[in-house]
């Protein structure tokens, strides 16, 4: 064959830039179709909320709802900071603060956990960090686990009074969402 | 058989007009009626037929419901106790449904211990069985977002819990896996935006199912059916044809499946489901124990038996996907277990641990059960990745009959230490 010889010839191109337009152009069809389910623009825009905390008192807890998800809000008690404090990093399963107010390398220390000065307030996202399920311990007769925290009923995660995984199958400590005090007794999460 | 032709006769000359253009009749014939069956099936190979019918029984009655139900946050709990108070016989027609999705799944794990078993996935049967295992995954995925529907408060957290197994991507990249859950979620937690999707997949999966077993029919028509020897037709007296002799004992294993079917629809309707999910979905309270159906038991077991997230969830989808090796995992040169006395035994361990896994899975993850399920775990896959190759080679099988005919007549004529000839692997 006379063709042979001028390899790659022009049906070469031809079949190679055929299959590419195919893929791209295919690639292009398929993305609207894989995008749509993304979270929506009504999903999306991540409203703050804004709530007073002068109700709870030293010992309570309460729980609230942002952006369809449970948010713990708990005055911890001196007992529950004190032994929050005194854990030491290496008895951590997860030693990220898992604060989304500070960046991702800083340890799990307690005081990484909540805002200088207002160690009391402890705000979490009341969401199982194993399989999402919501943990048990903001109702005062809730079981709170070996770590006086939170407990997880649908597979055994124990979280301290800090938020933090101390056993079971969780992986990671129970997330602090972005939130700020507007004043002394107010918050806005988000 | 692939080279059997349908010995199909046109009788009328509307017939005859069909079979020149589209020789469907031909066809059917051929596969469902001049079929060879092997003369020594029992009642365990009753179960595709029995799966069939249930598929079609599934789609007819969700095609009724899907006429009724409002797949909506706000109305999907509602609309189904509208179904079962105010349509008219809806509280059989959802009935039919609800325990189908149970039945099914009974009838689908026989069907897969029988070919376990008998090694009906050993040469040349690979393909029909991984087919199936592809069908059973489907199954599961189509059962699992039905379950969603009633947005109950099981429907609700078995929805969180196993979305969030997703999740587990973010310890592989890190950021990856909460990217996947919110897109299945369309949002940051469960909806009604995500009961909208599962409502509309619920609908499309029953028929990719259909496509599958069309495929699964074709590849087993193309190899032929084992049978309880596991040796293949050699001669005409080995087989009968489908009809009459398989259509009726199919018929037969169909009924007495049916009585058990309408024993938990019209005497058990709610025995197999689970009292929570009587109770409208909550985003704020998780349920003291979130159990799935029992036929997901086993592998949520497994789930739970590994003390870490990523690790439990590669455990519960490898538990299904080493299914896929089995015909390259089993050595043996001989295919039933009938003729393999150290491979049976651990057949039914194998039963035994499946079973236990099911009882652990249903128990609070704590304590005795927690070792018990790691126990039964690692069994399950030293069973696949030890037992089967190993015992394959070290096992001596029983002799083998001359042939299927032989089996069932005895052999007479032919002396029992007649050298078995091992199956052509």
């Amino acid at each position: 064959m006379a063709r042979e010889a001028e390899e790659p010839d022009r049906r070469d191109f031809l079949v190679l830039a055929g299959n590419a337009f195919v893929a791209v152009g295919g690639a292009v069809t398929l993305w609207p179709f894989i995008a749509q389910m993304n979270p929506d623009a009504g999903a999306q825009a991540m409203a703050s909320i804004e709530l007073d905390l002068a109700p709870v008192k030293e010992g309570q807890a309460i729980t609230v709802l942002w952006r369809g998800k449970p948010v713990f809000i708990r005055n911890r008690t001196k007992e529950e900071i004190a032994t929050a404090q005194a854990v030491a990093l290496d008895d951590l399963p997860d030693d990220k603060a898992r604060n989304d107010g500070l960046p991702e390398s800083d340890p799990a220390l307690d005081s990484n956990r909540v805002s200088q000065g207002r160690e009391n307030w402890l705000v979490l996202i009341g969401i199982c960090t194993h399989l999402g399920c919501i943990p048990k311990g903001q109702a005062l007769g809730d079981a709170r686990g070996d770590y006086g925290g939170w407990f997880c009923p649908c597979h055994g995660s124990h979280y301290d009074t800090s938020g933090r995984i101390r056993k079971g199958p969780a992986p990671r400590n129970l997330e602090v969402p972005p939130y700020e005090f507007v004043s002394d007794t107010k918050i806005k999460i988000g | 058989m692939e080279h059997h032709t349908s010995s199909y006769e046109p009788k009328t000359r509307r017939a005859r007009w069909w079979d020149e253009r589209l020789p469907v009749a031909r066809l059917m014939h051929g596969q469902f009626i001049d079929f060879p069956t092997p003369r020594n099936l029992n009642y365990l190979w009753t179960f595709g037929a029995i799966l069939t019918f249930v598929l079609a029984a599934q789609i007819a009655t969700g095609v009724v419901l899907a006429m009724h139900y409002q797949p909506s946050g706000a109305g999907a709990f509602d609309s189904i106790e509208h179904i079962r108070r105010d349509v008219n016989y809806g509280w059989m027609i959802r009935s039919f449904h609800a325990v189908g999705g149970s039945m099914f799944f009974l009838a689908v794990y026989i069907h897969l211990f029988r070919a376990l078993y008998y090694g009906s996935y050993k040469a040349p049967r690979e393909v029909l069985w991984i087919i199936g295992v592809l069908i059973f995954a489907v199954m599961m995925a189509t059962a699992f977002i039905g379950y969603a529907l009633p947005w109950g408060q099981m429907s609700f957290w078995a929805v969180t819990v196993i979305t969030n197994l997703f999740s587990a991507l973010n310890e592989v990249i890190p950021g990856l896996g909460t990217v996947v859950v919110e897109w299945l979620w369309g949002g940051y937690a469960v909806s009604g935006t995500t009961l909208n999707r599962f409502y509309s997949l619920h609908y499309l999966l029953p028929f990719v199912i259909v496509g599958l077993v069309i495929l699964h029919i074709w590849a087993l028509h193309v190899v032929g059916q084992n049978n309880p020897t596991g040796l293949e037709i050699k001669t005409r007296s080995d087989w009968v044809p489908m009809y009459p002799q398989a259509v009726a004992k199919d018929s037969v294993g169909l009924f007495a499946f049916l009585i058990l079917f309408a024993w938990f629809v019209f005497y058990l309707p709610d025995y197999l489901g689970h009292a929570d999910n009587y109770i409208e979905a909550n985003p704020l309270v998780t349920p003291p124990h979130i159990v799935p159906e029992w036929y997901f038991l086993p592998f949520y077991a497994i789930l739970r038996a590994i003390p870490s997230k990523l690790g439990g969830v590669v455990a519960m989808f490898g538990s299904i996907a080493i299914l896929v090796f089995v015909p390259w995992l089993d050595t043996s040169r001989v295919r039933s277990a009938k003729y393999r006395p150290v491979y049976r035994w651990f057949f039914w361990l194998l039963v035994i641990t499946c079973l236990a896994l099911g009882y652990l899975g249903a128990k609070p993850p704590e304590g005795a059960y927690v070792y018990w399920a790691r126990v039964f775990t690692a069994y399950y896959f030293v069973h696949f990745l030890v037992v089967m190759p190993v015992v394959g080679i070290l096992e001596t099988p029983k002799a083998l009959p001359k042939s299927i005919t032989d089996a069932v007549l005895g052999g007479a004529g032919a002396p029992k230490t007649a050298a078995a000839a091992p199956e052509r692997r």
